[in-house]
């Protein structure tokens, strides 16, 4: 295969045609002279950096003076929506040393015990987890000294050899517990956080948000991390700064919140657990998102002892769950809504049509109750809202079928995450046939569906989902996603983020439908029948509607559980959805309140309280537990 | 089949020379990865490097078995499957260092963007072999390699690679100036790119603008790419003459230096070995290189030469582009040190290459 070729004339007029390869050689000898000369500027380079300047660099290297120290930014502060400030930094001293400088390590140690206050044990042990390769890294000692220990050190700072007090920025919520599920904490960074993309450029000490507002906009509030290039003496004191990036400032958050009106919402909630909403309906701008019981997010910040964190996830009550968001709840007679709009949208009703009510509904072999035992009578779709008749949703939803109320339900944006900037939101469940057939392998039973139709069996809702519905039925019908921050500005003022409202469905109703719905929500309050006459304030027409959520229907609830033979967890959860003034709406607000039995007594008043204070400041009335209206207009439904 | 002057051709000095700086390599990456409180998984990579110069031992006597004139057939089939496995690695490739790099296949993460680089040298090989010229090419002929080049550079850019891209382009651009541009279109093309580049910058974002001028300047990023270059040139410099000794670098022990393994291991070279070890590395780079270009003299067809020359070049830029940077006299771009930095893609590729030059010597004298 392969032929010889002697050495000799032929190599040069063989294959490459006229060319003669020597046109080539000389290139190859062109580039081995252009290689010499680079390896030559190379070799030169590295004579002078180790022959000439060698001594230099050498005594460089042995103090390793030069570092780079961090200069760290100041995380953008939070604001409500009339900029009342809610959350900010304050200056905290943190005291660490730098091993390799420590000369004498234990009597540095010891020294530093005393001004901390703890025990040269405990400071070895900080010393010995991070002991290693990072000689010249330093190792945090304390944070948040307080100032007379600082002032102590910095006086003997010389005796210190290693010991470095810098001042970093540390987190402050102003209004300690207002909002603070929705404003969310910061905390250390965790090994796994670290080692995730998301996290890129952040390093192990940096503190980040962990839940809510401060976690959900954590790349506009963290600004950017400056530096300087130091040269350090053998003690490890700067004596010139070399370069210096500052820091930028991260950018400042406009919430929709307004303080004052969670700050109402939240005294209102003061010994309950449950949740207030309130929102503009025309734009899904949230007003107060409360949730009870609360916490101070300072805690988390300043390092949480154990016990406190036991006090905060032991307690039944979940301090750290967001009510108004994570939680879901079956919506009770709120869920009305939905049953009206779809047999009025189905055609089944009308606003002629009347049902009679004899107290219960004969099905299979059961009877289905209606809360009021002895019957509401003969009641038309208005009568059922205004007084939560369970009979005539009954009839409703048995002719509807539960697909059909299924098919409602979604469109009205239950069962699905309302799009609200927090990433905890639950979705909730809107059953069908299909789902109970997926999951449990059983056939839908024509009882489910009744149970359904009035809110209960395995519906379930977040308290956030109902605002928002209830908004759209007071806005004509448009489902908007609920937006919790404003604006966003940078630290020099310049807006970097307005929110505008987006539109994410609607309600499957025509405007006539919209109108009878309204007109029924409206007698709810304003009717003297009506479950929550008690809502009702003068010169102010408010809409909305009740509900009592059965907790033995709780899936998951392990409250009933914990706490077994006490009263009140076997207590319903009462609902309250309402819009003020009825007319023209300006808030949205929904109310929950675990285990507060009726939607009548225990949510209502709560709203009206919220709703006056938005619409009528000046008249704030402090709200009382013991309201004197009857408690025969309370509803009172059970499911035997 | 095989010819019994194969073996009697074969290039015994580049096989030492080849080992020789493999050995320098590893026990430069055995302190890179021993000296200070590493973590044993970075101790481990100098196990890793050694498995890899078996493989890469075992890639280089298949490069040199099978004679180097059947690539000119198989290049069209090499050129489409390193382009498949670029655009693997951008749809599934494994992340590292904010990049996407890496084809998992296994037990082994491989970087396809190494071997594209051979890739590029064997289809240009290809190109200039076939089309013959005299005057040197013009701009139309000169159109086809472009757009041979620009597929990869575009895919490695995506990672995003940039130093991959540069040298690829760095590469195709020795061979195209070997193989001789018509000297009007030489002309052309040098003063259209002199322009071309005022009017990009005009229209690059500010953020762009920036990180070409840190790239360019590394004093601009004091906390980055700046502090680097001090601590690399204090790493080499306190080295002197005779070095501080084999494990007893302490910018390197202490973690000054960055990334110590990979692109800044001159550094730790330099300083542990001194002016002497660093003459010594860098001669044995100049032995390596003039013995490429001695094999690209020695052969007589066109394809053989051409692949000598990218071989030859592709080793050199890498060379002058890594030490440069960690001296301080080039941008900072990471670009691995041949032979010696942690890398199995890299190594292998190495190891390909001097099999190639070996498969090139030993049938200097053979036609087929």
């Amino acid at each position: 295969m392969f032929k010889d070729f002697k050495i000799g004339k032929l190599r040069f007029e063989s294959f490459l045609h006229s060319l003669g390869p020597d046109v080539y050689k000389q290139r190859i000898v062109g580039i081995m002279f252009i290689v010499l000369a680079s390896f030559l500027v190379l070799l030169g380079r590295l004579f002078y950096l180790q022959v000439l300047q060698g001594q230099n660099y050498f005594k460089l290297s042995e103090v390793n003076s030069i570092r780079l120290e961090d200069v760290a930014p100041t995380r953008g502060l939070i604001l409500d929506r009339h900029g009342e400030l809610l959350v900010d930094n304050r200056p905290a001293f943190e005291v660490s040393i730098v091993l390799k400088e420590a000369r004498s390590l234990m009597q540095t140690i010891e020294e530093m015990a005393q001004y901390l206050d703890t025990s040269p044990d405990e400071i070895m042990d900080k010393v010995k987890a991070k002991r290693g390769r990072q000689q010249y890294n330093p190792v945090l000692l304390k944070q948040d000294v307080d100032r007379n220990a600082v002032g102590a050190i910095e006086a003997h700072i010389y005796d210190l050899p290693g010991i470095h007090v810098n001042v970093r920025p540390t987190r402050h919520y102003v209004q300690k517990s207002l909002a603070a599920h929705l404003i969310g904490y910061l905390s250390e960074i965790s090994q796994t956080e670290l080692a995730s993309e998301k996290y890129r450029g952040y390093r192990a000490g940096d503190f980040i948000g962990k839940v809510g507002i401060e976690k959900q906009f954590e790349p506009y509030l963290k600004g950017t991390r400056g530096g300087r290039q130091v040269e350090v003496n053998a003690v490890g004191q700067v004596v010139r700064v070399l370069k210096t990036v500052p820091a930028e400032p991260g950018h400042n958050i406009y919430l929709t919140i307004d303080a004052s009106l969670q700050r109402v919402a939240e005294s209102l909630l003061e010994g309950k657990a449950g949740a207030v909403l309130a929102m503009v309906p025309q734009t899904g701008e949230v007003l107060a998102l409360a949730s009870s019981p609360s916490y101070d997010s300072n805690v988390f910040v300043c390092g949480m002892t154990h016990e406190c964190w036991q006090g905060l996830t032991a307690n039944p009550f979940r301090p750290l769950e967001n009510k108004a968001v994570d939680a879901v709840y079956p919506p009770a007679s709120v869920y009305k809504i939905v049953t009206a709009m779809a047999g009025l949208g189905e055609g089944i009703i009308d606003e002629n049509l009347t049902v009679t009510c004899t107290g219960g509904y004969p099905f299979g072999n059961r009877t289905f109750r209606c809360w009021k035992k002895w019957g509401h009578g003969k009641v038309d779709v208005y009568r059922a809202i205004a007084e939560s008749c369970d009979v005539y949703f009954y009839e409703v939803g048995q002719q509807l079928g539960v697909d059909r109320l299924a098919w409602y339900a979604s469109a009205c944006g239950l069962g699905t995450p309302t799009g609200i900037e927090l990433d905890s939101e639950a979705k909730g469940l809107v059953p069908t046939a299909a789902w109970k057939k997926r999951r449990t392998g059983e056939s839908w039973q024509g009882g489910e569906t009744l149970a359904i139709a009035i809110g209960q069996g395995y519906n379930l809702v977040t308290p956030l989902q109902t605002l928002v519905m209830t908004a759209a039925v007071a806005n004509g019908g448009n489902l908007l996603k609920p937006l919790v921050v404003k604006e966003i500005k940078s630290a020099e003022e310049k807006v970097l983020f307005q929110s505008k409202p987006t539109q994410v469905g609607r309600l499957p109703a025509s405007d006539s439908i919209l109108d009878v719905i309204r007109k029924g929500l409206f007698k709810v309050v304003n009717e003297r029948k009506g479950t929550a006459h008690i809502a009702h304030i003068d010169g102010i027409e408010v809409s909305g509607k009740t509900g009592t959520a059965q907790v033995v229907s709780r899936k998951g609830n392990q409250q009933a559980m914990d706490e077994d033979g006490r009263p009140l967890h076997l207590k319903a959860h009462a609902w309250f959805v309402a819009y003020a003034p009825s007319k023209s709406p300006e808030i949205a607000v929904t109310v929950i309140i675990e285990h507060g039995e009726h939607g009548s007594s225990a949510a209502a008043p709560i709203a009206r309280e919220v709703i006056r204070h938005y619409l009528a400041p000046s008249e704030v009335l402090p709200v009382s537990d013991e309201e004197n209206g009857s408690p025969g207009q309370g509803e009172q439904r059970t499911l035997h | 089949m095989f010819d019994r002057r194969l073996a009697q051709n074969f290039d015994w000095g580049l096989l030492g020379l080849t080992l020789t700086i493999a050995v320098v390599g590893l026990v430069t990456l055995y302190s890179a990865v021993n000296a200070g409180d590493q973590t044993a998984a970075e101790r481990a990579l100098f196990v890793k490097q050694l498995i890899w110069y078996g493989a890469g031992f075992v890639a280089m006597v298949f490069s040199f078995l099978i004679s180097y004139k059947h690539l000119d057939r198989l290049a069209p089939v090499i050129y489409i499957g390193t382009i498949l496995l670029l655009l693997a690695v951008l749809w599934t490739g494994k992340i590292g260092g904010g990049a996407r790099r890496w084809l998992i296949l296994g037990p082994i993460s491989i970087q396809p963007s190494e071997i594209a680089k051979i890739m590029v040298i064997i289809i240009l090989a290809r190109y200039y072999s076939r089309v013959p010229t005299t005057n040197g090419y013009n701009l139309r002929e000169l159109l086809n390699p472009f757009l041979l080049l620009v597929v990869p550079c575009i895919l490695v850019l995506n990672q995003p690679d940039l130093g991959t891209a540069i040298h690829m382009a760095l590469i195709a651009g020795a061979i195209t100036v070997f193989v001789k541009i018509e000297r009007r279109s030489f002309i052309t093309l040098v003063s259209s790119l002199a322009l071309a580049g005022p009017v990009v910058w005009f229209f690059l974002k500010e953020y762009q603008k920036r990180r070409i001028l840190t790239f360019l300047n590394p004093d601009r990023d004091p906390l980055g790419a700046g502090y680097h270059i001090i601590q690399s040139k204090i790493a080499i410099g306190s080295g002197m003459i005779s070095g501080k000794g084999f494990l007893k670098g302490t910018q390197n022990a202490l973690s000054f230096l960055p990334e110590q393994h990979t692109d800044f291991i001159f550094s730790v070279l330099a300083e542990e070995w001194g002016f002497i070890g660093g003459f010594f590395v860098l001669m044995l780079f100049a032995l390596l290189l003039v013995r490429g270009l001695h094999v690209a003299f020695g052969c007589r067809d066109l394809f053989g030469m051409t692949i000598c020359v990218g071989i030859t070049a592709m080793i050199f830029w890498q060379v002058v582009i890594n030490i440069g940077m960690v001296m301080g006299l080039m941008p900072v771009v990471g670009v691995p040190l041949p032979f010696v930095s942690y890398g199995g893609s890299s190594i292998v590729t190495m190891m390909i290459c001097m099999g190639l030059l070996m498969n090139v010597r030993m049938r200097r004298f053979l036609f087929d």
